[in-house]
């Protein structure tokens, strides 16, 4: 291309008048500050960490994590292996404290009530919040009855209303129109992809208000991962999601917060959006480009 | 390919990206430099070259932007990698750019050369060369060491070489309310001034990609200042 300058004007760049083009808001939460995210107190299922840290017997996973996860959004928790960050996850609905010789100090809070608080049974806290695993676990059951298992013994007695809520459940995890017609038949017969989905089904049914996700994509095909991405996407609508994956551009593409740990603490919590482009620490910035861990 | 190889091969082509970028800027600021000669010293074979030599950074830009293109796509970067490549894409379009003022300029020194009309403001027309020069060089090497503070300093010296074209418009505009004939040589040396500012102007872009690159602030449009104006909290009085 040649000769096509522009010759009008003096003296100025061409910029817009500041009073025509308004600025965006910044969203970019202040340094000192881990918390991120609009202000969702009045939604359940916020989670409040303080503190928190960790050990496997003498080893220290958790180095006093204080972050808060907004509800309705989905947060991502990244770091390289052993970073703590599923020791995170596992810790927010008590999975951990099945280990023997573990133990934890500060605390961790859902909708302003400790998890680790004497007064929380440790099945409803697990109703509440919700978990599905890396490697998809259905029962050896009929389809039906993996969705029915949650209301049954939380006891959702009347048979008709479980109809109800396996349906809803299937529908919300985006696959009931792919198993309606064989409901009887074996989870187990699924493709991995739909036996993942059954297993966000499952934990749909107990009616979760948050629901925690530990690397659910990372053995899946393309395909079977976008749907589970979509998925996230749709119910982050009406639930706190908290996912824990070691692929980044998934964090990137599926996550409204993410959080990066690095050896037991947590370096940097941002909007997605700024982490992945100009996160605020170094540690963070050498992480995603690559250069450690 | 194992992921220690993936990873230098990636930090490969990233160098290769930044040499290109720095051949093509050296590449445009020897184009600005020789239709600047051109003009002043009235050497239409300096004219001819300017124009001929903008053909070559065209294909440099292609060059750079398939790279940069092709690095997005497989590499998938993040963080300051990321920051690095969609910002070298953009100055590969600027330095594009400053390319066609060098060919505009070359272009008024060919039809001021048939004019036979000496009016040139040569020390402001030079003044400005030499500081769009200077900025070009400077925002590049700003770029490429990723130097927040020299990207700022670039932005800065925009506002002399917009005051330089003040300068040229008035002087220009005095020629010819003295003498109408002097009409054609100043619009086309105001046209040749015009496209130096706009090379600063250019170069400003690449300063402010160098801030974003450092500090992953982005400072265009004054957007910096609007947001320290847009955080002032009114106090309560009383």
């Amino acid at each position: 291309m040649t000769g096509t300058a522009g010759t009008s004007g003096l003296g100025t760049r061409d910029s817009a008048p500041s009073d025509q083009r308004a600025a965006p808001q910044s969203r970019v939460p202040s340094p000192q500050s881990p918390v991120v995210g609009p202000p969702s107190a009045h939604h359940p299922g916020t989670i409040s960490a303080r503190e928190f840290s960790f050990w496997y017997g003498p080893k220290q996973a958790l180095f006093d994590v204080t972050m808060t996860i907004p509800a309705r959004a989905v947060t991502a928790l990244i770091g390289p292996s052993g970073c703590g960050k599923s020791t995170f996850l596992r810790s927010i609905n008590r999975l951990n404290a099945l280990i023997p010789g573990a133990r934890h100090t500060g605390a961790i809070e859902l909708d302003g009530e400790d998890v680790y608080g004497a007064g929380m049974n440790p099945g409803s806290l697990r109703q509440r919040v919700g978990m599905v695993f890396q490697r998809w676990n259905p029962f050896p059951k009929s389809i039906y009855d993996n969705v029915a298992y949650g209301p049954r013994i939380n006891g959702s007695a009347s048979r008709s209303r479980i109809d109800e809520i396996v349906e809803q459940s299937l529908r919300r995890a985006a696959l009931w129109d792919e198993v309606k017609d064989r409901l009887r038949q074996s989870a187990l017969g699924l493709s991995g992809g739909q036996q993942q989905r059954l297993c966000i089904a499952r934990a749909l049914a107990n009616e979760p208000e948050v629901l925690l996700l530990d690397e659910p994509a990372s053995a899946l095909d393309p395909i079977a991962t976008q749907k589970i991405e979509e998925l996230l996407y749709e119910l982050r609508a009406e639930l706190t999601i908290v996912i824990v994956t070691h692929n980044m551009q998934q964090a990137a593409r599926v996550s409204d917060h993410t959080a990066f740990f690095y050896l037991g603490r947590l370096v940097e919590v941002n909007e997605t959006g700024q982490l992945f482009t100009a996160p605020r620490e170094e540690q963070t910035e050498a992480y995603i480009t690559g250069r450690f861990g | 390919m194992s992921p220690e190889i993936a990873f230098r091969h990636f930090h490969d082509q990233l160098q290769t990206l930044k040499e290109r970028l720095l051949e093509m800027s050296a590449r445009a600021e020897e184009l600005i430099d020789l239709a600047v000669e051109s003009l002043l010293t009235r050497d239409k074979e300096k004219a001819d070259a300017v124009i001929g030599g903008d053909r070559e950074l065209d294909m440099m830009e292609l060059e750079c932007e398939n790279l940069a293109v092709s690095l997005l796509a497989l590499q998938q970067p993040m963080g300051r990698d990321l920051r690095f490549i969609i910002s070298a894409i953009k100055i590969t379009s600027d330095l594009e750019r400053v390319g066609d003022h060098a060919v505009n300029i070359a272009q008024s020194a060919l039809r001021l050369i048939a004019l036979h009309v000496e009016i040139t403001p040569t020390p402001e027309i030079e003044d400005m060369a030499r500081r769009a020069r200077k900025m070009l060089a400077e925002a590049l090497d700003a770029f490429i060491r990723a130097d927040g503070a020299l990207g700022r300093e670039v932005c800065k010296a925009d506002d002399a070489v917009d005051a330089l074209h003040d300068s040229v418009f008035r002087i220009l505009l005095t020629h010819m309310m003295a003498d109408a004939r002097t009409i054609n040589p100043s619009l086309e040396l105001l046209l040749v001034s015009r496209n130096l500012e706009r090379v600063a102007d250019l170069a400003t872009n690449i300063g402010e990609d160098a801030v974003f690159l450092a500090e992953g602030k982005q400072i265009k449009h004054h957007f910096e200042e609007q947001q320290r104006e847009r955080s002032v909290v009114p106090q309560p009085t009383g």
